[in-house]
């Protein structure tokens, strides 16, 4: 059974990785309605959908994961849209990339969260901050992984198509840009993930909607059933948006499965 | 006339962390006679990819130069097709837009492109695979899709590097059957780089043999072998005579390769 790389049956994939679900679950259970843990400090499963669905019904929280959806996105279309482009010529040219790379390694590094003091003072607590603290946190990274992937393009790929006539931009427009369009939809899936974190950030600090000002406000209350219904309703919807990224690569890049 | 003129080619690679520099190509002198079919037979590692590279703009020569139909090549063109040892279809567009690839850059109206795709795909064999990506073909039928790509761009003079290669010897037999019965049709220039010496005979009226590292041109062996040939050709007498000889001179340079390495 446990022979390395030896593959596991679908319908085993999905009991193995649901039992882990239900083990976690369980042990939650014990611990909290056990009376193991105070109720103070860790709510129990009951308590938590309980106070999840006051939060839905009640006090309009779906108008808080709105508007933190909407951060998200906003602020990471509005990177990508600089950044893919910035990222290929980068890969592409390598004087471009020679004057940026330098300094897109050291931006890399700022930490977004650590901005949002400065971002406050610029930009109050509008969604303009929080738009920013996004981009900051995902621009860099995006700029340097698709320069890294197109720099990596197949050289041979590229010499065919100068033989069949092709001239400098068009290398650039139909070799390096199909040649890496899935990774720059991985890069870009990848990112995503790691916006999800800079906005809750961002909205734990000064914000009066979204679903980490929800949790920062429970936690005034000490109504931890709250949090834990926060931390799972973003956990799901971030499950949900890679399931949706996938099933879009895969339908855009059907050549790479073939 | 020639096609194609070298003259006094030389590579020379610079040495890699203070080491000597590598001078890969001794002088070469070379004429190409149009629609000749050449192969030039080595051992590995004696240059001769470097010399097609240079003959396809995708290498620079460090002294000598490359003229084809008298103008000197200075970078990559449509000019020259080349088919590569590795693997080098766009894995992200079909067999019919692999071969495509070349005329849409020409900027061909659609209408020829199918007509010139569809006549491409019957000479190599692939009809039913129009629609397949290149992962869901096998070596073989790649290869075929390469020469089908850069034949249908119509290039002035056609460079093969080690294009078989990479296949399993009943696959290469086939392969060399369907280029040469190509060329007998259609009669292109064609530079054919190879080291297996029974493919330089079958294929080429000339065969340049080059020498182990520096490579230099070593001898010029002309091929009167009739056309069309079949491939029961390989065990006639003449055949074999060839090849005896060309064993021969390959096997002082294979082992003077060996030596130095």
């Amino acid at each position: 059974m446990f022979r390395p790389l030896q593959p596991v049956g679908q319908a085993a994939r999905f009991a193995l990785g649901v039992s882990f679900f239900v083990l976690f679950i369980a042990g939650w259970s014990v611990a909290t309605l056990g009376g193991y843990v105070s109720p103070t400090f860790l709510a129990d499963p009951l308590t938590m959908l309980a106070d999840g669905w006051s939060l839905l019904t009640e006090q309009g929280f779906l108008f808080d994961i709105g508007m933190t959806i909407w951060r998200v996105v906003g602020g990471f279309v509005l990177a990508a849209i600089v950044a893919v482009p910035l990222g290929i010529m980068m890969g592409a040219y390598k004087p471009v990339e020679a004057f940026f790379e330098p300094f897109v390694s050291f931006a890399r590094y700022l930490p977004a969260s650590a901005f949002i003091p400065l971002l406050i003072l610029w930009a109050g607590i509008g969604e303009t901050q929080k738009l920013l603290v996004i981009i900051i946190g995902s621009l860099f990274q995006v700029i340097l992984m698709v320069a890294v992937a197109v720099g990596n393009t197949r050289r041979e790929l590229v010499e065919a198509a100068y033989t069949l006539g092709s001239t400098d931009s068009a290398i650039v427009r139909r070799v390096m840009m199909p040649a890496n369009a899935p990774e720059i939809a991985e890069i870009l899936r990848l990112v995503l993930g790691w916006a999800w974190t800079y906005v809750i950030v961002a909205e734990l600090i000064g914000a009066s909607s979204g679903i980490g000002y929800m949790i920062i406000n429970s936690q005034a209350l000490l109504a931890t059933g709250q949090i834990i219904f926060g931390i799972i309703v973003i956990g799901i919807i971030g499950l949900i948006s890679d399931f949706a990224f996938k099933a879009l690569n895969r339908w855009l890049f059907p050549w790479r499965l073939a | 006339m020639s096609k194609l003129v070298v003259e006094n080619l030389s590579r020379t690679f610079p040495g890699v962390h203070g080491g000597e520099p590598v001078r890969a190509l001794e002088p070469a002198d070379l004429k190409v006679a149009a629609n000749d079919f050449i192969t030039i037979l080595g051992p590995s590692g004696c240059g001769k990819s470097t010399l097609l590279r240079i003959v396809a703009g995708l290498d620079q020569p460090s002294t000598g130069q490359v003229k084809l139909d008298g103008r000197v090549v200075t970078r990559p063109g449509r000019d020259r097709g080349m088919v590569f040892q590795s693997y080098t279809l766009f894995p992200w567009l079909t067999v019919a837009q692999n071969i495509a690839f070349g005329l849409r850059e020409k900027g061909l109206p659609r209408r020829e492109q199918d007509e010139i795709v569809a006549s491409y795909i019957d000479k190599v064999g692939l009809k039913g695979f129009e629609n397949h990506w290149p992962k869901q073909l096998s070596g073989g039928m790649q290869q075929r899709t390469a020469i089908a790509r850069a034949l249908a761009n119509d290039p002035e003079i056609l460079l093969l590097d080690e294009p078989f290669g990479a296949l399993d010897n009943q696959t290469r037999g086939l392969m060399q059957e369907l280029l040469l019965g190509i060329w007998e049709r259609e009669r292109k220039t064609v530079v054919f780089v190879t080291h297996d010496i029974e493919e330089a005979i079958f294929m080429a009226s000339r065969v340049l043999v080059m020498s182990a590292r520096p490579g230099r041109i070593k001898s010029d062996v002309a091929v009167d072998l009739p056309h069309p040939r079949h491939y029961t050709i390989k065990t006639s007498p003449e055949f074999s005579a060839l090849k005896a000889r060309l064993t021969e001179e390959i096997r002082v340079e294979a082992m003077r390769s060996v030596e130095a390495h």
